[in-house]
């Protein structure tokens, strides 16, 4: 065995050169310094079940705009500290007086942490092609600890939850999670992610999800005196999907991985036979 | 209540425990949704409530320091936590315990892990019965670790006390009152001290006799805060069963 749950001040290991993240060094031997799951395989480190996000540089996060400031947008990005967006780090050049033209309060982007000096002044760009402000969707949190956990070992994970439910998901490092699809599959994948957070530190998780989700399918095919109903539903969602669509189509994919593509194809297939054939007709 | 003639008969204290015997012990984890961490205790009489927020931002922001977080500690007592309804709001008694019992927690803390930020917690006193101070830092301390903040160990506490010419763990209300001696004391499981006080007389004996005392019922505290915080997650996580 070679996880458990520990606590602060638990002994772990002797050997004070193995100690990784979660851990501190007392005297040559190694204790956990938060309250969470220690693995001791390869290296001694504990993931906390809770707590804050810590901005590194490198990690690509979902921010919110709070302010709009004289050459800064300055960012929320879930965490104690705040982030600042530079006028010069936005893909254009833009005059200070237009800043709110592009980016205004409440506005949300992907964005990539550059730097972090030790006061915790965190700068961030949107100089990237996979940079870009958010303009659709759904963006839920999750606990930032259960981020590696919700994306899975290379993205098995989120491969699989992306495949599944039709949707395309970006999950930022911060614990904000962006979701875009329809109607439905959006409602399910929300669902998911949550379950995800939830479960993450319980075993054989990736099994259960299948099942979670298999279950949740069937429970929405086997209702066919509803349809009548989910149809309107449907219609009235897809209106504000429509004009989604447009922007999504190109801008999603630029996001997304290389396995996009070939995922959006399916989504496509899935698609017609269903409800959406009629009312997305004229889109194809 | 007046004063009971004696305070122990036979070895037994007036609410029928030996003189190293604490008061019984409640504890619930995470009772809280907005708080990133909590704790319900309970002490004997004592009911106790802690809650922790952060690191967050500080407000004011002069009070931020720019190398280490600052840990802000508020022990406040409901106006029903006593017989005689109490004055609502920070007196002298408890911007004291709110001093002392943040610096019985400081120094786990890994405070320079999250400079210019903040770490409030807050101990609301829901029913009081001599040793609220030493409830509050065990619920604060569980309260901590439940937020996920880096710590070098949990912190337990507990008091130690005379009367009737005899050293009691623990004290209750009455014992508090008519006894001679107070000291409570809040250490780490590897036994550093980091909250002592003391009301009353003892000699240099009886001090270091309490202090072993007390030691015994931190550690006998400090595994059932243990306990408490595994068992939130219990039942979820067994043996090799973790990916």
């Amino acid at each position: 065995m070679d996880k458990k749950l520990v606590i602060p001040g638990e002994f772990l290991s002797d050997d004070a050169n193995l100690a990784d993240e979660g851990t501190y060094v007392e005297e040559g031997k190694v204790f956990s310094s938060v309250f969470g799951i220690a693995s001791l395989k390869n290296h001694v480190r504990v993931v906390p079940l809770s707590g804050k996000y810590i901005p590194r540089p490198g990690d690509m996060i979902i921010g919110i705009v709070t302010e709009v400031s004289f050459s800064n947008w300055i960012v929320d990005i879930r965490s104690p500290y705040e982030g600042l967006l530079h006028i010069s780090e936005f893909p254009r050049r833009i005059e200070n007086t237009d800043m709110s033209k592009y980016l205004k309060v409440g506005d949300a982007i992907i964005t990539l942490v550059t730097d972090v000096d030790p006061s915790m002044k965190v700068e961030l760009t949107l100089n990237d092609q996979r940079l870009r402000q958010i303009k659709e969707g759904r963006i839920i949190d999750v606990t930032p600890s259960k981020v590696p956990r919700l994306i899975g070992r290379s993205g098995s994970m989120i491969a699989m939850l992306k495949n599944e439910t039709n949707c395309n998901i970006f999950i930022g490092q911060n614990g904000r999670v962006w979701i875009t699809g329809k109607g439905k599959d959006l409602e399910l994948a929300v669902k998911a992610i949550l379950k995800i957070e939830r479960e993450s530190h319980v075993s054989g998780l990736t099994d259960r999800l299948t099942r979670f989700l298999k279950e949740e399918k069937d429970k929405k095919e086997k209702k066919p005196g509803k349809e009548r109903v989910d149809k309107e539903e449907t219609r009235i969602e897809d209106k504000t999907e429509e004009k989604i669509e447009e922007k999504s189509e190109e801008n999603v994919e630029a996001v997304e991985e290389e396995k996009q593509p070939e995922e959006h194809e399916k989504a496509e297939e899935k698609k017609s036979g269903g409800i959406l054939d009629e009312l997305l007709g004229d889109e194809k | 209540m007046s004063k009971p003639e004696k305070l122990i008969e036979n070895g037994i204290r007036l609410d029928g425990r030996k003189p190293d015997e604490i008061r019984p012990i409640k504890i619930k984890v995470g009772v809280l949704n907005r708080a990133d961490g909590s704790c319900y205790f309970e002490f004997g009489g004592n009911k106790v409530i802690a809650a922790v927020y952060g690191p967050r931002e500080v407000h004011p922001r002069h009070q931020q320091k720019s190398t280490s977080a600052v840990v802000r500690y508020r022990y406040n007592m409901a106006s029903f936590s006593v017989e005689e309804r109490k004055r609502p709001g920070p007196d002298r008694r408890s911007i004291e315990v709110s001093k002392v019992s943040r610096e019985a927690l400081e120094p786990v803390i890994f405070e320079e892990y999250f400079p210019r930020s903040a770490i409030d917690i807050f101990v609301e006193v829901l029913q009081a019965d001599a040793g609220t101070r030493t409830a509050g830092i065990n619920a604060a301390s569980i309260a901590l670790a439940d937020a996920g903040i880096p710590m070098k160990s949990l912190v337990s506490a507990c008091a130690v006390g005379k009367v009737d010419d005899t050293l009691v763990l623990d004290l209750n209300k009455d014992e508090d009152n008519y006894g001679q001696a107070d000291m409570p004391i809040a250490m780490t499981p590897d036994g550093k001290i980091t909250l002592l006080q003391m009301d009353g007389h003892l000699t240099r004996d009886e001090f270091k006799e309490g202090l072993e005392m007390a030691k015994s019922g931190c550690m006998a505290i400090a595994e059932m805060q243990k306990a408490a915080l595994l068992e939130k997650y219990s039942g979820q996580i067994g043996g090799d069963a973790i990916e």
